[in-house]
């Protein structure tokens, strides 16, 4: 069975990087899978989007999507980051549209459709994360929380088979993240891309993944690749049942141990 | 009287315009200063006017020179500084060359110029090319060089080329520093063709001033810097315009603070 996305022993040490950021790391993720991968500060995780998208070239190891080894930079990923990065001069839509612009085949028909049947799109998706009607806004004139909605629409207006999110939620309040945790589970739902989540917040990790890497101090490993099978759609109530709360404790126990472990060996 | 506060601005800077001509009068008259070390206001503009059709061709001259010199500039600063910052490496191998060459006191390239083209107004732009290049290309490499990393991730992720990430964000990105170096530059510029123009041609407001100040005709002279600064407030003005329309979404602050 070969997987959709593999790393295979990868290690990877940056240029002039005395330690290695990410050691002898195998992974294996289905297509269509939502992964979430914890760990504590440090460890590797953006590393391993970096690596997964081909911005960055294992040390050693290999990395493969869908059968075919990453060489270069990949074409039609959707990534959002903690920092929304809207840029300042477009609307909000035309944020949104900014992969059409840039990922065959749309490319070649923007300047046609970027009225029409684009701006649809884009405002359908808008629709979907709260933001109905704000596509003519400037970035300025929404709050962090909209912005980082606004991002997951950029990523997603392309309709990518993987998206890679690099703890897009974590610069928000409670309420606002929980709320876009059931969006982005709505969203995945719909068209299945293959999703590897980073994230800080086990909670987040337990309510969003189908399976949860957990990773060690640095030099990152993996520690523990633990399913999680609750029904879907997820509900927030279900983050207040007994298993789910039982497993988040596990996995805080898991990071405190592993962060015990590096304090006694330095 | 109520005034919004961007029309109480326009009038002050008027108002401190004829404030510093009434004072300057004032001064002249009260301490008997010689026409021919400081003339009064009142009268360089009786001068200016009455020379005006004399002078008109000179004044075109120059800003003709200016503008054609200005423009290479900005085109070479554009150019040189997409170069220098869409790379690290050309970053790091230019940029001492740059700085430099900048150091050079431009006077001292007029006297090249000259000996390469002749006298005349080809020596007039390169100097106003020259003086005007730097700044274009400091401001240009800087905006470029500013991108968000993780927004480069994005694009990069997306399969964008250098180009497309060039064409969609980091020009963009780069026209406030753009704009504001090239209000610099049109003022430097006029300081490039006047120099150019003092020592070598005989056509030009630069040109003007020098036979006049060597028939001391100092009023003359005077007119000749006003004509310099008017035309440098007109140029300084149209790019603020411009900047306003195209780069508006860099002046929100300043919108706020207007309400
Ligand atoms: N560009 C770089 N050059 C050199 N070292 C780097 C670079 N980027 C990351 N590192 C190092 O590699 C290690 C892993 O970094 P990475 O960004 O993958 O961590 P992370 O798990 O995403 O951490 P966080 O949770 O804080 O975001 C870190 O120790 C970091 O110091
Ligand atoms: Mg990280």
């Amino acid at each position: 069975m070969a997987a959709y996305i593999e790393l295979d022993n990868v290690s990877l040490r940056y240029p002039g990087g005395d330690v290695l950021a990410l050691d002898a790391t195998d992974m294996a993720i289905g297509e269509g899978d939502f992964v979430a991968i914890v760990g504590p500060s440090g460890c590797g995780k953006s590393t391993i989007l970096k690596l997964v998208s081909g911005l960055i070239h294992a040390t050693t190891g290999n990395v493969s999507v869908g059968q075919r080894e990453v060489r270069g930079p990949s074409k039609g990923v959707g990534m959002a980051f903690q920092n929304p990065t809207m840029l300042p001069w477009l609307t909000i839509r035309e944020n949104v549209m900014l992969p059409l612009k840039i990922v065959e085949p749309f490319r070649h028909e923007y300047a046609a459709k970027k009225k029409t049947e684009f701006a649809e799109r884009a405002e359908a998706l808008l629709k979907k994360v709260g933001l109905a009607g704000f596509g003519d806004k400037r970035p300025w004139q929404l709050s962090g929380g909209m912005l980082q909605r606004a991002s997951l629409c950029r990523a997603l207006i392309h309709e990518p088979r993987l998206l890679l999110l690099d703890e897009p939620f974590g610069a928000l309040d409670q309420f606002t993240r929980e709320e876009l945790w059931s969006i982005m589970q709505s969203l995945w739902m719909d068209g299945k891309p293959t999703v590897i989540l980073v994230t800080h917040d086990l909670r987040e990790a337990c309510y969003l993944g189908t399976r949860i890497y957990m990773m060690s101090a640095r030099p990152g490993r993996i520690l523990e690749i633990r399913d999680v099978d609750f029904a879907r759609p997820r509900t927030l109530q279900m983050t207040f049942a007994p298993e789910f709360t039982a497993l988040v404790q596990h996995l805080r126990m898991q990071i405190a141990d592993s962060r015990g472990t590096v304090v006694e060996a330095a | 009287m109520k005034m919004s506060p961007k029309a109480r601005q326009r009038f002050l800077s008027v108002m401190s315009v004829v404030a510093l001509f009434l004072i300057w009068e004032l001064v002249c008259r009260a301490f008997g200063i010689s026409d021919l070390v400081l003339p009064k206001p009142g009268q360089v503009i009786k001068v200016l006017i009455e020379r005006l059709p004399a002078l008109m061709p000179h004044a075109t001259q120059t800003l003709f020179t200016t503008t054609v010199g200005f423009a290479l500039g900005v085109l070479a600063g554009i150019v040189i500084g997409v170069v220098i910052g869409s790379s690290k490496l050309a970053y790091d191998v230019a940029y001492p060359l740059l700085v430099g060459f900048s150091s050079i006191p431009k006077v001292a390239v007029v006297p090249i110029f000259v000996v390469w083209f002749g006298a005349g107004t080809v020596p007039a732009i390169l100097t106003s090319m020259v003086i005007s290049v730097f700044p274009v290309v400091v401001n240009v490499a800087t905006g470029l060089a500013t991108t968000e990393p993780e927004l480069e991730d994005v694009l990069r992720a997306l399969g964008a080329t250098k180009r497309d990430i060039l064409w969609n964000v980091g020009l963009p990105r780069t026209m406030p520093y753009l704009f504001a170096s090239l209000k610099i530059a049109i003022t430097l510029a006029f300081v490039g063709t006047v120099l150019s123009e003092t020592v070598a041609a005989n056509r030009g407001i630069g040109n003007v001033m020098m036979i006049a100040s060597g028939n001391f005709d100092v009023a003359l002279v005077f007119a000749g810097l006003f004509i310099l600064a008017i035309l440098g407030v007109a140029l300084y003005a149209i790019f603020s315009f411009i900047e306003l329309k195209v780069t508006g979404w860099a002046q929100r602050k300043t919108e706020f603070a207007m309400v």
